[in-house]
């Protein structure tokens, strides 16, 4: 790292990794205002706009200067700049005036209003008055779906949203058009935005043409948004957001800045999932099972209740990888370790557990997002990442770029932020990626090679590439020339790469797959190779639950079957209709003597119940998900509980303790480190409920929140008192510490900056990590469980193992059973999780069921495009699914079903099936 | 639906580049000239067989002005209404056709022979004003010799000016 020192309106700055910055970078990282619209943290430059515009100096003698583009110009020693320069402010104001030429001024009725970039670029450049008087060029904006607003006529050609959605996010279906004076950023006609990060338009825009339509539907402003530090349930990613209410409704969610994690963004789902907490149906009252149905009860008959059908032994838990790492272990607790189940089959339990497994052998070498996009060769096997897991994906994205970027930059001298110039030498040339999977899917463009088959072929081709890395690896046999000749090359890619990564995950339900991933590991390990593994669990905490649990749903089940007396059954925060079990789900909560569910939301399971405890969302209740880098991060309550809903730990505690008052979540946390040292760390993803910034607590509201006092004038017209929170250092209120520590920041704002771009005011530089507080917390937020020296025999030995210990090693080349089908679980973006489902705006996304297969086993099974067919899973007593035909690119013998989506609960995870026509209509 | 021949050329265009994409532009005037105008249809045909989005051959097809998403009549008029041209007093010339032809700039003219458009510097400076017409150069326009031009071109069909 080089150190320039340069002198910006005469005062010296030394400017540390000078050779990876603009001068508009260095200038905001040292905290001085420089307007600018086209420059973004994570795109960088294309010097578009010419509002960054100051002035250079030659030398100490030059006195003129020339005007020129900060965020174009490269941070070298002796550099001499001017921002205050008059010459160069009063560029600046003309450059935005012609920027505002055509803008409507209806801040009044646009929805950025009030954190709105160019609202502050404009009265930073002191740009107050308007000259123009003539006609505006108008524009007709368009419907783009239900999740972004968009109203063209405010644009002012910054293009950063083309260069977000299609060059960052790879979107097919927005571009620039037009030229001149009429530049339309749209659609080719009305419809859905198709991509799914496209809500970040909301932010990448800096003007009010694309927000959000969601929160559209009850406007606020932002000063009028309580937020608090959350974390996104919909995947295992984790992204960190920032959740906003008003008057206790959600109104919208937007990415909290996770260095680590998800950077400046989240995908769709995880913008506007969340509505499933503000459903007409929540669970927010005790219900109790009569002859009639369930009717509502009072709380404390409720827990009287559950604690009458607890006071049997035996007693079974389901814990859920969709609820908090605290209420799973609270529910351990209150029945026992080794009867303590998580809601999914055994079988996914087994390759979670072989995940975690592998994950603690790797160690530091488990890579977080973060890692995963500095990559510079990625091999992903069978994992779905672009649906499972988004925001992975959209790094993976970045880095197949890496490598020749990294090319041009040598060769060509450009510069890493000058991103037009990276872009025009490099074109579409991907780099070292490669992308195995069934079928076909958005990473392939990014690959220099991608490879379909059946997850043991990829497997297989998975344990080739180790081989050929390490020869002390077994090979598979009869791989066949083609074969391992790309195996070859990946391996070969892989041993060039600075940065190598392995890509795979539970999406194919295939412990081979996660051999392979683990083998490829290991042999760049033994080469010594600086590489990483990434492997995508299915949901927001299923390692956590992975974890805690003495079984899967079967386990369970048997457990309760073989008790001498039947006992009951507490399940928290899960829909056992859903786990891929043949069978076994609805017999398990007939086995129990009587079912107690704590959700929030109501399920066939919840339906079903004897008894019913509210429990609280991640909205109005705190804990940790673990996410599948093993980081253990916080979510903060948002809103306060409404009585009787409370945190679903607090009630478990509650149950497994009378008498004594429940723990707060500190309690909770304290229990679980002593209890299982891995997970020790987890006290540390955030400062505990004491905490406090010079003596005061952090608080939700904004300085200048309106309507407090009246809000609630229509109940009571005394000011109320703030609610309390007890499991944290934030307050619900308006009054409190101005700074925070990274993992509390509620909100980003600073004088000036009402924007989110207000960002760089918390980080240490421009796109680095947030700024360590001064009451000493880590930059970091959450804290990783992995981390040691990587055990690499332990690696090799998961990998090729055999039974009993880790994968199943090497397996047989995949071969059609007779006329059967092997049919794998594929997951979509919208629908495949369960609680996003929920949300109204998302489900207009979610896809009709349908049975993937290719063009040579439909031609045989006599089926076409969108005739009828039955599905019958072998070992399966199940009746039969009729589903429509949805001919795709897969390897024959090979079918995808839906996994998750509402209309298809419980679909199983790669099972062998027998398929035909059907005369029935499909559903 | 393209024709087989204009499959073909487009084909040959693309075989021209190291990237598909970059025979964009000779593509949208391949699918353009039996049609003498590019319809959504044509250009998404266009786009499909290069492999790109229709969005981003949209944004090819709006920006040059060659492409003409809206019908266009028999002969299409380019008056330059850049910089040299206004100095010359192309205004005056550009009045003088909105009147003789009774149409706007982007306008067609009732019976379908004329469509006026503005155009970016021609490139004839040297000549200005100047104008396009059928993709053949005018340069050193006045009202009368405009007048003349439009006389001779009235009868003949388009594509005639190129093939001579
Ligand atoms: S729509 Fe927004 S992001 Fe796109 S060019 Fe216009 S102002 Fe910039
Ligand atoms: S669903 Fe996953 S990728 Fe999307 S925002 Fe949530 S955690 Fe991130
Ligand atoms: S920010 Fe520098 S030119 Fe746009
Ligand atoms: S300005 Fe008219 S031809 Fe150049």
């Amino acid at each position: 790292m080089s150190v320039a020192n340069i002198i910006v309106d005469g005062k010296p700055y030394s400017i540390e990794g000078a050779e990876s910055k603009n001068l508009l970078e260095a200038c905001l990282s040292l905290g001085l205002d420089l307007p600018y619209f086209c420059w973004h943290p994570a795109m960088h430059s294309v010097g578009a706009c010419r509002q960054c515009g100051v002035k250079l100096y030659k030398d100490e003698a030059d006195a003129r200067g020339r005007i020129a583009m900060a965020c174009m110009t490269p941070v070298v020693n002796g550099l001499r700049a001017s921002i205050e320069d008059p010459e160069a402010r009063a560029f600046r104001a003309g450059i935005i005036e012609w920027l505002m030429v055509n803008h409507p001024h209806d801040c009044p009725i646009c929805d950025e209003g009030g954190e709105c970039h160019l609202q502050d670029m404009t009265v930073m450049t002191g740009h107050v008055r308007r000259r123009y008087r003539f006609e505006k060029r108008t524009h007709r904006s368009q419907d783009l779906g239900p999740f972004v607003a968009h109203e063209m006529n405010r644009c002012i050609q910054c293009y950063r949203c083309v260069r977000f959605y299609r060059d960052y996010a790879g979107g097919k279906d927005l571009d620039v058009q037009g030229w001149h004076d009429s530049v339309f950023f749209g659609r080719t006609e009305d419809g859905a935005l198709e991509s799914q990060f496209s809500g970040n338009l909301c932010e990448v825009c800096p003007t009010g043409v694309f927000t959000d339509k969601v929160q559209a539907s009850r406007p606020t402003r932002k000063w009028d948004l309580r937020t608090s530090p959350s974390v996104c349930p919909h995947c295992a990613v984790g992204c960190s957001t920032l959740p906003g209410e008003r008057y206790g409704e959600l109104r919208r969610v937007r990415p909290r800045y996770n260095a680590d994690v998800n950077g400046c963004f989240l995908c769709d789902r995880g913008r506007f999932g969340q509505a499933f907490a503000d459903s007409g149906d929540r669970l927010r009252h005790c219900l109790v099972k009569e002859a009639g149905g369930q009717v509502p009860a009072p709380r404390e008959a409720a827990i009287a209740a559950a604690r009458a059908a607890l006071s049997k032994p035996g007693a079974i838990g389901i814990g859920s990888p969709r609820a908090s790492l605290e209420t799973n272990f609270a529910l351990r607790s209150l029945v026992g370790a080794d009867r303590f189940f998580v809601a999914i089959s055994d079988g996914e339990l087994a390759l979670h557990r072989l995940m975690r497994d592998v994950l603690r052998a790797a160690g530091r070498r488990v890579a977080s997002p973060r890692e995963a996009e500095l990559s510079d060769a990625v091999l992903v096997l069978g994992e779905d990442v672009w649906n499972g897991a988004p925001i992975l994906a959209l790094r993976l994205r970045q880095a197949s770029r890496n490598a020749p970027n990294e090319t041009a930059m040598r060769e060509k001298r450009i510069p890493a932020w000058d991103d037009a110039a990276l872009r025009e030498a490099v074109q579409d040339r991907p780099g070292p990626f490669f992308v195995a999977s069934p079928g076909p899917g958005p990473l392939d463009e990014c690959a220099e090679a991608s490879y379909r088959a059946a997850p043991d072929d990829i497997a297989r081709l998975g344990y080739a590439v180790a081989a050929f890395i390490d020869p002390t690896c077994p090979a598979p046999e009869g791989m066949g020339e083609e074969r391992e000749a790309l195996a070859r090359r990946i391996a070969s890619a892989l041993m060039r790469a600075k940065r190598p990564l392995v890509v795979s995950g539970s999406g194919l339900a295939s412990a081979a797959l996660v051999g392979a991933a683990a083998a490829v590991l290991s042999a760049l390990v033994a080469a010594g190779q600086d590489a990483r593994i990434c492997l995508v669990f299915p949901e927001a905490n299923s390692l956590g639950a992975a974890m805690l649990a003495a079984g899967g749903l079967e386990s369970a089940a048997r457990l309760l079957a073989g008790a001498p007396e039947p006992a009951a059954l507490v399940v928290a925060e899960a829909d056992l209709s859903r786990a891929a079990v043949r069978g076994d789900g609805p017999s398990l909560m007939a086995l129990a003597v009587a079912t107690i569910v704590l959700d929030h939301s109501p399920s066939a399971t919840s339906r079903e119940a004897d008894l019913v405890l509210p429990a609280a969302t991640l909205l109005e209740g705190s804990g940790t998900f673990l996410s599948f880098e093993g980081r253990a991060q916080r979510f903060i309550a948002l809103r306060p509980c409404e009585f009787p809903v409370q945190d679903g730990w607090r009630t478990l505690d509650e149950l497994a303790a009378p008498g004594r008052e429940p723990r707060s979540l500190d309690g909770i946390l304290a229990a679980i480190a002593s209890e299982l040292p891995e997970l020790a760390a987890i006290v540390d993803a955030a400062p505990p409920s004491t905490f406090r910034m010079l003596g005061k607590k952090i608080p939700r509201g904004a300085r200048r929140e309106s309507g407090r006092t009246s809000m609630h004038a229509n109940l009571d017209p005394r000011d109320p008192d703030p609610r309390l929170d007890p499991d944290s250092g934030l307050a619900y209120s308006m009054e409190g510490a101005i700074a925070a520590p990274p993992s509390l920041l509620s909100r980003y704002w600073a004088p000036g900056w009402n924007s989110d771009q207000s960002l760089h005011k918390f980080q240490s530089e421009v796109g680095g990590a947030l700024r360590p507080s001064a009451a000493g917390e880590g930059a970091e937020i959450g804290a990783r469980i992995f981390g040691g020296e990587t055990g690499r025999a332990a690696l090799r030995e998961l990998a090729f193992g055999g039974a009993g210990a880790g994968a199943p090693g090497i397996p047989a080349a995949f071969a059609r059973r007779g006329d059967a089908l092997l049919v794998l679980p594929r997951r979509f973006a919208f629908g495949s999780e369960e609680l996003s489902a929920k949300s109204p705006a998302l489900a207009t996304r979610i896809p009709e069921p349908r049975l993937f297969i290719c063009p040579p086993d439909a031609a045989r099974l006599g089926l076409t495009e969108g005739a009828s067919a039955e599905i019958r899973f072998e070992g399966a007593d199940s009746v039969p699914q009729v589903l429509r035909v949805a001919i795709s690119d897969l390897p024959e013998g090979v079918a995808e079903l839906p996994w998750g989506l509402p209309a298809l609960p419980g679909a199983p995870l790669a099972s062998w099936a027998a398929v035909r026509p059907s005369k029935e209509a499909a559903r | 639906m393209l024709s087989r021949d204009e499959k073909e050329r487009i084909e040959a265009e693309a075989g021209r580049y190291p990237s598909r994409r970059a025979a964009l532009s000779e593509a949208l005037m391949i699918a353009q000239e039996a049609r003498g105008w590019l319809g959504d249809e044509a250009l998404a045909d266009a786009a499909r067989e290069l492999g790109i989005s229709s969005a981003s051959a949209e944004s090819v097809a709006t920006f040059y002005e060659l492409v003409y998403r809206l019908p266009v009549g028999e002969h299409v008029i380019q008056i330059c209404d850049s910089v040299s041209c206004w100095i010359r007093d192309g205004e005056s010339i550009l009045d003088h056709l909105r009147e003789r032809l009774g149409v706007e700039l982007g306008g067609t003219t009732a019976d379908g022979l004329f469509t006026l458009v503005p155009a970016g510097c021609l490139g004839l400076c040297e000549a200005a004003p100047a104008a396009m017409i059928d993709g053949e150069a005018y340069g050193g326009l006045t009202t009368e010799k405009l007048d003349a031009i439009l006389d001779g071109i009235r009868g003949r069909k388009r594509g005639d000016a190129a093939q001579r």
